[in-house]
């Protein structure tokens, strides 16, 4: 059994509260350690904790702090909470369950980036966990933890919630910024990056959910006690939410670089009665698939990077033999192509096209060219966009169509028979009815 | 080749044919959806609205204001002005937009942008109260499309509710799920379950009370010491 930091007693009865989250070490020793160290120092010490980015990107949480500008103007720390990431769930369980965490973690992450001003920005669906996070913020002030000179100290910090309203594009740091401007939530250009043009046009911090309620947890154990945990490169715990066909889906916290083998079935049961892993998605829809035979594969940054993957969000998807792949790549599609924010034109009409082709495959009309045709669409979306959300969308759609090639073929073969069957049984039974379409001489 | 090429009809100026589906089309002549009315290009745009003409309710003006209040940028309260225009009309109308326009001191085609972009906020007269099933991949992989048509056929003639499949909700360990008015409910599978389900939407009560997200304990077994 690995060694638990966040989810530590997550179930104590009133965990949200202040005066349990106080009982067990929150806000004590450890946020006065870092709030009494130069913060230079602090970021410091994040840095060689090894932390990386718990939101999709994984980028070194330290260094990111490290890039804002020194000097005397308002700087921000934003903690993205929009996860709508398909597939994950973790942010959700620990706001839900110990805010406090999370405010501990902002309090750190501010002093060290020195910024008064944060936000937490909730996606728009999560009604009670924002509610929570209001009460506990509440409370927090209330306690001169939140506020003017908190804790004695002369650092201030003044908290909000921000509630989005539903755009899976504002997970995305810069469309999320604008979306807290009171704007529609499209990504800008990069650079400048929010380090130094964010917010409001001020430096601005921008972290996962998890990554800020980490950061007590370091100050608490030290940077190098903290980084022993897990493997080179991939240090600490991280929590993983499993879904699709397992039989106990979940969040879990796990030491990174653990068999995925027994994540998927140790921990989350497998698919179950007889049934096997056909295909998973190791970080979110976004990622790159893999198939059952990328099971011992180690679950870390670097593993799944050098498997022609991602961790991304920590978001495993398992998908059974029983299914069929063309079905998952469109509904896969379809949730990009909505979500699409519209500015640049390869991922609003790459995703668009993207899902044309794969109706064509199932009502039976493609041809195996198209599954070429779709494979060039992805790839002329890579790269080509502000941000990944195409990306995000070409890189899932083209493994598979590399990875199940034959699979996607049998079943065009198959939907054309289907197609032609039908048509001809309905030319035979109504001699007199006329097909919608005009069929082929 | 020649067979059935579509024909330009003058009058209409729509494409027709032998063989061809005539094409949906709105009032204003538009395949894609809109405003049923077509804009009139010789008046100007809609500036800032007149706070001497739009007449706000007072709560809805203190609401807006208090949002405007917290922020560093009176702007970032745009979002949660507009929801609290729609909870006290049941989606962002014209008229509730223009309101929210005037205390802002925005154009009300700033506000219908934003209005637009986001999921939550209603652009269309819909049912005040929001019930979304969540249709992505997890829960798709789990019967959510079955179960979204059961809650259809189930709630079709409720003008209340606003039912509708929806993108990841965040709720994958309790696959499939709905969300009836923000709280989570989920696993829900059985033909009894969707059924008492729809009942308890119908009758605004507390959706299966034992199956909501915020009773779940944590699934890692190591959690608990």
């Amino acid at each position: 059994m690995s060694q638990k930091i966040l989810f530590k007693n997550i179930d104590e009865p009133g965990l949200a509260t202040l005066d349990v989250y106080r009982a067990r070490g929150g806000y004590g020793d450890r946020l006065r350690k870092a709030l009494s160290m130069p913060k230079d120092a602090l970021v410091e010490e994040l840095k060689a904790s090894g932390l990386r980015g718990r939101g999709g990107a994984g980028f070194s949480m330290g260094t990111k702090a490290s890039f804002l500008p020194k000097g005397q103007m308002d700087k921000y720390l934003v903690c993205n909470a929009d996860e709508s990431e398909p597939g994950t769930f973790k942010d959700r369980e620990l706001m839900q369950k110990c805010p406090h965490m999370l405010i501990e973690g902002m309090i750190i992450a501010a002093y060290a980036a020195g910024a008064n001003k944060a936000f937490i920005y909730i996606r728009g669906e999560y009604q009670q966990q924002a509610e929570i996070l209001e009460r506990a913020i509440e409370e927090a002030k209330a306690a001169g933890l939140l506020g003017d000179r908190l804790m004695g100290t002369d650092t201030s910090l003044t908290l909000w919630v921000h509630r989005g309203a539903g755009a899976y594009i504002c997970g995305e740091e810069t469309g999320l910024l604008d979306s807290l401007e009171g704007k529609r939530g499209n990504p800008r250009l990069k650079p400048p990056f929010p380090a130094n043009q964010g917010l409001y046009q001020g430096p601005t911090l921008i972290n996962n959910v998890e990554t800020l309620a980490t950061l007590p947890h370091i100050i608490e154990m030290g940077a190098s006690e903290y980084a022993k945990i897990g493997v080179q490169n991939s240090t600490g715990t991280k929590l993983i939410s499993i879904s699709g066909h397992v039989m106990r889906p979940g969040n879990y916290e796990i030491e990174l670089g653990m068999s995925s083998r027994d994540i998927i079935y140790g921990l989350a049961g497998g698919p179950g009665d007889g049934r096997s892993v056909k295909m998973w998605f190791p970080g979110g829809s976004s990622s790159p698939v893999l198939t059952g035979d990328d099971l011992d594969l180690p679950y870390d940054f670097d593993s799944m990077a050098k498997a022609g993957t991602m961790l991304g969000s920590g978001a495993i998807i398992i998908v059974d033999d029983q299914t069929s792949v063309v079905d998952v790549a469109l509904k896969t599609a379809q949730f990009y192509r909505h979500e699409s924010c519209g500015k640049c034109t390869p991922c609003r009409e790459g995703t668009n096209w993207t899902v044309k082709m794969l109706e064509r495959i199932k009502s039976g009309e493609a041809t195996p060219m198209d599954l070429d045709l779709m494979a060039s669409v992805c790839e002329n979306i890579i790269g080509h966009c502000l941000c990944v959300l195409g990306d995000a969308m070409a890189m899932p759609i083209g493994s598979m169509v590399k990875k199940f090639r034959t699979e996607f073929e049998e079943y065009i073969e198959m939907a054309r028979a289907r197609a032609e069957r039908e048509l001809m049984a309905g030319l035979s039974s109504a001699p007199a009815a006329q097909p919608h379409h005009p069929v082929a001489a | 080749m020649a067979r059935n090429r579509p024909v330009r009809s003058s009058a209409t100026g729509h494409l027709t044919g032998e063989g061809l589906q005539p094409v949906p089309r709105y009032a204003h002549g538009s395949r894609v959806p809109g405003w049923d009315d077509a804009v009139d290009l010789t008046k100007d745009p809609a500036g800032v609205p007149d706070p001497a003409v739009v007449a706000v309710p007072a709560d809805l003006r203190a609401q807006i204001e208090d949002f405007m209040s917290r922020y560093p940028d009176a702007r970032s309260a745009a979002i949660p002005a507009l929801r609290a225009a729609q909870e006290k009309y049941g989606w962002c109308s014209p008229d509730a937009i223009e309101q929210v326009a005037c205390v802002m001191r925005l154009t009300p085609g700033y506000l219908a942008a934003v209005a637009g972009f986001y999921d939550q906020l209603e652009t269309r007269p819909v049912g005040h109260r929001p019930v979304y099933v969540c249709t992505n991949i997890s829960c798709s992989l789990r019967g959510a499309d079955a179960l979204l048509a059961s809650l259809q056929d189930e709630l079709h003639d409720d003008e209340t509710v606003n039912l509708r499949g929806f993108e990841c909700l965040g709720a994958c360990d309790i696959a499939p799920m709905v969300s009836v008015e923000g709280v989570y409910v989920g696993p829900v599978e059985s033909p009894e379950e969707i059924a008492e389900l729809a009942r308890q939407i119908r009758a605004g009560e507390d959706p299966l009370p034992e199956k909501q997200l915020l009773r779940r304990p944590c699934q890692d077994p190591g959690a608990v010491s």
